[in-house]
């Protein structure tokens, strides 16, 4: 038993760290630490800045671009990346499509989008939830309906993460409307530019514009673009969802967001004194603190579990990670919230790309605090977690 | 970074649990209650022969030279079977004080007895108004000839009554909260000048209030200095703490699988219970707290090993915060998933949220160390 990283294990941390500090674009990193969001061309910039280091689909296979890092590599860093702060690649194309083509895919399509998911030429969504189909996922109604060599889709995606930006969707459609629920479902992969794809923005409480929904009105897609085989969807999808299972305890992005804290307490001030000196604001902080390092020795015996003995079965400490991971987050927005007080009233109409200067530092904190209400929803909500661990850790 | 055990960890780990097993199952601890003292001499006795008595000692002093994660891994077990028998007041603190400051001849005088486990110990440590703060002395130990002359009264002394030894801490200078000038001694139980109140705890250990007056004894029972003892007493505390961290581990295992158990075979309205969406949820949130807790606790254990003192106390602290809360969601939600017969003496389940209950307690509670740790200027 040893909680230390190795010699080598440290020299990789330094060189990531090093790496991050060189390359974040400072515009962008100072955005990313007071929650505001990034425009799509920063993102993409930073992203292949990440791949030409080789660095943009870490967790690949060599063979498609991959590093061949440990598990304890990529907890490192992703801990660096989200600690930096910088942007993680897009989950949509680099976590989620893309280890779906490259397992169940074929030559020629992994050829055609691997490449391009790594590069980000293409900006990937994805098509899951429906206005009916949230928890319930497998309820979906979007149908696929093959007509020679094409697909005819009509339906309704909900929910469509930064869709606006994107070229492409990876999409759960209906191909046996005959078939009981999980079985009649494909996964299909087309361009955001068909014809009869509408997209429509949603703004989410805090005046932000990250999700929408999307329509599908008689869009055609050639066959080819089924990854795997016809009707086998759902397994495609569970597989993706399993996927990317550590990260999302975002034990980096919390840390940061505590020093944050940290620092806007020692600045803003109470009574006469920063509200850091105040002792009940202190104990709620080390209470958050304490929960988050317990999250992370967690995590890390998750890491260390699939570092010695590989991925095959997951460690039954992995569902704890969502439902804390969220919890914690969403508790540090709250902290950041209480440290301005009434200086989170002012609502900056322009939106937070054109930001008015003189609210600068406090304008995102409020929003921040709004928008991360949708951690413990999403990613299968906490109450779905729980409902994974009643059945599959506890057996109930 | 590994968080598995080592082959001889797993041995010890299967040795324990397998003498546990075979031993210590719910209704041998109620005969082992009824026993003089409160505890099992044979169980003792089995706990020698294979050796765990003798676990964290030096193989100079006799002992097996074993780590905290050792002593983890037995606590995790003791935690598991509801342990009556004194190991956390013998070996750990007791032990604990002779390892880390005892003189050559006090430990050739005590581990020996320690790990035979014909000797048993207790920690006179906590004062009528020193609740969790281990300097706050008003017991005194004033020098007399070459000796020393110890007056002042210890409450809540686990195995106060019938140990073999005193370890005591009392104030040879300064003022009743000066961190300098107290000192930890080593008293025969039997010393004249003591009188012991002993008394079973809620949690079904046994504890005394012991007076000490005019109880003297020689130069060579204090450990280490007399006048400079704190940071002793905070290292065998801490080391206590992270023990009990591990206890709570494994009662927190128990109680969540004992839940889980009943969940699946109560039945009303014609299903098991465990079939409810409420139910489950509140097992569910059981298993993180108890995961959790777990993380902790091996943070913990790391801990006992640092270098920085201060480093080493914080890290302590919040887990014995996460503990502390993590102990009290599952203890009495298990009481609440097994409805009233969880509210019975004849069910197992409400004596382990008793055992919880009492760990919060000892040595700090949960917000006595949120205070620390948040004092100390934070974890991250």
């Amino acid at each position: 038993m040893d909680l230390s990283f190795s010699k080598e294990e440290v020299a990789f941390r330094d060189e990531v760290r090093e790496f991050f500090r060189n390359n974040v674009p400072s515009d962008t990193r100072k955005k990313l630490v007071e929650g505001r969001h990034l425009s799509k061309d920063e993102m993409v910039a930073w992203w292949r800045i990440l791949n030409k280091k080789g660095w943009g689909v870490s967790h690949w296979p060599k063979e498609y671009g991959g590093t061949g890092w440990s598990s304890v590599q990529h907890y490192i860093f992703n801990e660096e990346l989200q600690m930096h702060p910088a942007p993680a690649p897009l989950a949509f194309g680099v976590s989620m499509v893309g280890p779906v083509i490259y397992t169940f895919g074929n030559e020629k399509q992994k050829q055609q989008y691997l490449p391009r998911i790594a590069n980000v030429d293409d900006w990937w969504c994805q098509g899951f939830s429906e206005p009916g189909s949230g928890s319930d996922l497998a309820s979906l109604k979007t149908k696929a309906e093959r007509k020679g060599d094409k697909y005819i889709i009509n339906g309704q995606k909900t929910w469509t993460t930064l869709a606006q930006h994107a070229d492409m969707i990876f999409c759960l459609c209906r191909t046996d409307p005959g078939a009981k629920k999980q079985m009649g479902i494909s996964f299909i992969v087309f361009s955001m530019k068909s014809k009869g794809v509408t997209v429509r923005p949603i703004e989410t409480i805090d005046g932000g514009h990250e999700v929408n929904e999307v329509f599908f009105d008689d869009v055609e897609v050639p066959v080819e673009n089924l990854i795997g085989e016809e009707n086998k969807g759902w397994d495609y999808a569970k597989f993706l969802l399993g996927n990317e299972r550590t990260g999302i305890a975002r034990v980096g992005v919390s840390k940061e967001r505590l020093r944050r804290i940290r620092d806007l307490a020692s600045k803003v001030e109470a009574g006469g004194k920063p509200i850091i000196e105040d002792q009940k604001f202190r104990e709620k902080l080390a209470e958050v603190e304490i929960e988050l390092k317990a999250l992370e020795l967690t995590q890390l015996r998750v890491v260390a579990d699939e570092n010695k003995h590989g991925k095959g079965k997951p460690n039954p400490a992995s569902s704890v990670l969502k439902i804390k991971g969220s919890e914690i987050q969403q508790t540090t927005t709250e902290l950041l919230m209480e440290v301005i007080g009434p200086f989170a009233a002012p609502y900056d109409e322009h939106g937070d790309e054109g930001s008015n200067e003189s609210m600068d530092w406090t304008a995102q904190i409020a929003p921040s605090y709004f928008n991360n209400r949708k951690v413990s929803i999403y990613g299968g909500s906490n109450e779905i977690q729980r409902n994974i661990i009643t059945k599959a850790v506890l057996g109930l | 970074m590994d968080f598995d055990l080592s082959e001889e960890q797993r041995l010890l780990k299967d040795s324990v649990d397998g003498l546990l097993n075979d031993s210590y199952d719910f209704d041998s601890r109620k005969k082992y209650r009824a026993e003089k003292g409160g505890w099992s001499k044979a169980v003792w006795g089995k706990l020698a022969e294979q050796g765990l008595l003798g676990l964290p000692f030096s193989e100079d002093d006799g002992g097996f030279g074993a780590g905290a994660v050792e002593t983890m891994i037995v606590m995790e077990a003791l935690g598991k079977a509801l342990l009556l028998e004194p190991y956390l007041a013998t070996v750990v603190i007791g032990g604990g004080f002779l390892r880390r400051g005892g003189s050559a001849e006090q430990k050739a005088a005590h581990i020996p007895g320690i790990i035979d486990g014909s000797k048993t110990f207790a920690f006179a440590q906590l004062e009528k108004n020193s609740r969790y703060d281990l300097q706050d002395v008003a017991t005194t130990a004033k020098k007399k000839g070459g000796g020393w002359v110890i007056d002042g009264e210890k409450f809540v002394v686990l195995n106060g009554e019938n140990a073999d030894t005193f370890i005591v801490t009392a104030r040879t200078k300064g003022g009743q909260r000066d961190a300098n000038g107290i000192g930890v001694f080593l008293v025969p139980g039997n010393a004249k000048g003591i009188s012991k109140k002993g008394y079973p705890t809620q949690d079904g250990l046994h504890a005394a209030d012991v007076t000490f007056t005019g109880v003297e004894v020689d130069a060579d029972a204090a450990i280490g200095d007399p006048e400079n003892g704190l940071a002793l007493i905070e290292r065998v505390v801490d080391d206590a703490r992270i023990a009990l961290c591990a206890e709570a581990v494994g009662a927190m295992d128990e109680s969540l699988k004992t839940t889980v158990e009943y969940l699946k075979t109560r039945t009303q309205f014609g299903v098991p219970i465990g079939s409810f969406q409420t139910l489950q949820h509140r097992a569910a949130d059981m298993f993180v707290a108890v995961e959790q807790a777990r993380s902790m606790s091996l943070f913990a254990t790391m801990a006992s090993d640092f270098d920085d003192a201060r480093e080493r106390a914080t890290a302590v602290a919040a887990a014995k915060v996460q503990i502390g809360k993590s102990a009290k969601f599952v203890g009495q939600q298990a009481i609440q998933l097994h409805g009233g017969i969880g509210m019975t003496q004849e069910a197992r389940i409400g004596h382990y949220f008793k055992r919880l209950t009492m760990i919060e307690n000892t040595f700090g509670d949960t917000d006595y160390h949120l205070r620390r740790v948040a004092g100390g200027g934070g974890l991250v």
